[in-house]
């Protein structure tokens, strides 16, 4: 089983990787030997189950809105590739 | 002292037969000698270590303080760790040197644990064999020329060849129970939610759980003391209390349900694998232990499900990497876009974004039912294997994997070779069950492990079983050659 070029193109894109023209024949082969065998659930009886999310069927916990860290933006800012005055930089988005 | 266990060193500590300052230069020194062969270690904390194990040194000198006080420990390089570079084993994370402690190492910080380093491993966890790691593949220190296992190898070897008492280390699908039976140690995978997610870069949320290991149960039991917590940090953490899991390792096993799933008994299994783990079965039989055949039907849909529900879950995960806010950024983008699509395809390693691929398909509109949906159903039917199996036996046990460690490259280039090697370990991920492996054998001169299924926070009663097991036989005690 193999994925046909435009939907590896199309899921490059959607999970922004750039996929080299010449290794798209590979990569089609490999993530389809991997579908390959995730189409064996397809075999499996599943009707009237519910799907599974959490295996103690936890529920996410609430707490009080209140301010408990300090805001450390500049600790976290100095591990990024690029910043000033605070804001992470990144190339021109707008002309 | 390399070859004293975790719970040997405390009372030797305690003892003042040696400060921990010696046994953390001990530590330190095995590690520079050594290791070159292994490539276990990624990052080597001497400094810090040392200035951790002198003030550890004072509270003992003061008493009154906590089991772990003093004692040198790796982490597996997935536990952020403050001021210490956390790669999680990938080029994207290089340069990451995060700002604060995951919560996994502040408790054993909080113990006075010592920090030798920071473990090798799988790219983001993602491998069975280490052969996914930026830093290169580590070694088997039983046979260097075989893996480690994954994704926990670094700290498995780490371990098995005497560098460190104990490390920490993480399963999603295995990778703390394979690593710790190719490399012949003990490891235990805790209950869902036991312990902290929190600054434990995410893989596949739903089943990722730290854990420890070291060479015996009675170590395990030690380490998971200081690393199982309620964190308010991490929303899937279970409120619950932590028991003493030392205080009821010694317990008689008499009258012991063990389950025996024919399932993990069929075709594949290594016929040497098999012949070790139904003897170690057989040992606990002595022990007053009884075996009752059970089934596990769904078994065979572990590893389809898995390959969806992990990848899916990583594709999600892994999107904060784009090279903005931390990590890798490419050189010289041209826009936004290239700013992300190139840092993301020079970041990653093959088999991360081969997972981060099925994820995204798995994910995309008019494919989410067929796949993600029915995945998550199968994985019901999975948990209901298990409910079933626990209403007539205590633990379950078999084998972690299928072989002892094969050799580098030995699966080729097909993804799905390597993700069988998970076959046994993957389904306990699935449904949230704690697991173990322990060491019970050999073949090839290669270490065989054994595999305790417990039910939901029954982590005290399989440490109890894997300890009197250890009490009985000595294969935990075996040492790669030279090691000794």
């Amino acid at each position: 089983m193999s994925i046909e070029r435009h939907e590896i193109e199309k899921l490059a894109t959607l999970a922004r990787i750039a996929i080299d023209d010449s290794t798209i024949n590979e990569v089609s082969e490999r993530l389809g030997s991997v579908l390959e065998l995730v189409d064996q659930l397809q075999a499996a009886d599943t009707s009237g189950v519910d799907p599974m999310s959490h295996p103690m069927q936890a529920t996410q916990r609430l707490r009080e809105d209140e301010v408990k860290e300090l805001n450390q933006r500049e600790a976290l800012q100095a591990t990024a590739p690029d910043t000033e005055d605070g804001l992470f930089l990144v190339p021109k988005v707008i002309e | 002292m390399h070859n004293l266990t975790i719970a040997e060193l405390i009372r030797g500590l305690q003892s003042k037969e040696f400060s921990s300052v010696e046994l953390t230069q001990h530590f330190l020194t095995r590690i520079a000698e050594l290791d070159p062969s292994y490539n276990a270690v990624i990052t080597v904390t001497a400094d810090q270590a040392l200035k951790a194990a002198a003030a550890a040194d004072q509270r003992l000198a003061a008493g009154n303080a906590p089991a772990l006080c003093g004692i040198p420990i790796l982490h597996k390089d997935i536990f952020c760790t403050n001021g210490v570079r956390t790669s999680c084993g990938s080029k994207m994370l290089d340069n990451f040197v995060p700002p604060y402690n995951a919560t996994v190492v502040e408790n054993f910080e909080q113990a006075g644990a010592v920090v030798l380093g920071k473990t090798n491993m799988d790219e983001f966890a993602m491998g069975s064999s280490n052969e996914t790691s930026f830093y290169g593949p580590v070694k088997n220190p039983w046979a260097t020329d075989c893996v480690p296992g994954g994704s926990s190898g670094g700290s498995a070897a780490a371990v098995a060849a005497r560098l460190a008492p104990g490390a920490t280390a993480t399963d999603t699908g295995g990778s703390i129970r394979q690593p710790a039976a190719l490399c012949g140690i003990t490891g235990l995978k805790p209950t869902y939610g036991r312990v902290s997610r929190w600054g434990m870069i995410a893989f596949a949320s739903s089943l990722d759980q730290g854990g420890p290991m070291a060479r015996t149960a009675e170590d395990c039991a030690i380490m998971l003391n200081c690393m199982a917590s309620f964190d308010d940090k991490d929303s899937t953490c279970i409120e619950r209390d932590v028991p003493d899991y030392s205080a009821t390792i010694g317990n008689s096993i008499k009258g012991l349900r063990i389950g025996v799933p024919s399932e993990y008994f069929s075709k594949g299994l290594n016929p040497g694998t098999e012949q070790a783990v139904r003897a170690a079965l057989a040992e606990l039989e002595v022990q007053g232990a009884e075996l009752v055949d059970i089934s596990l039907p769904n078994t065979g849909l572990s590893v389809p499900a898995y390959y969806v529900i992990a990848p899916a879950e990583a594709s999600a995960n892994l999107s904060r990497f784009d090279g903005v806010k931390y990590g890798y950024r490419c050189e010289d983008p041209t826009d936004l876009q290239d700013l992300y699509t190139r840092t993301r395809a020079e970041g990653f390693g093959e088999e991360v974004q081969r997972r981060i691929l099925i994820g995204t398909y798995c994910l995309s509109a008019g494919y989410y039912d067929a796949y993600y949906g029915k995945a998550q159903q199968v994985r019901q039917l999975i948990q209901q294997d298990f409910a079933k199996a626990f209403e007539k036996v205590d633990v379950i046990m078999g084998p972690t994997c299928p072989s002892p460690a094969f050799k580098f490259g030995s699966k080729g280039d097909d993804p799905v070779a390597m993700y069988l090697e998970d076959i046994y370990t993957i389904a306990t991920n699935l449904a949230g069950l704690p697991g173990m492996s322990l060491p019970c054998g050999m073949v090839d001169d290669k270490p065989v492990g054994l595999q305790i299924i417990g039910n939901y926070f029954d982590e005290a009663r399989m440490l109890n079983v894997a300890h009197e097991y250890q009490q009985a036989t000595d294969w935990h005690r075996a040492a790669p050659e030279g090691l000794l």
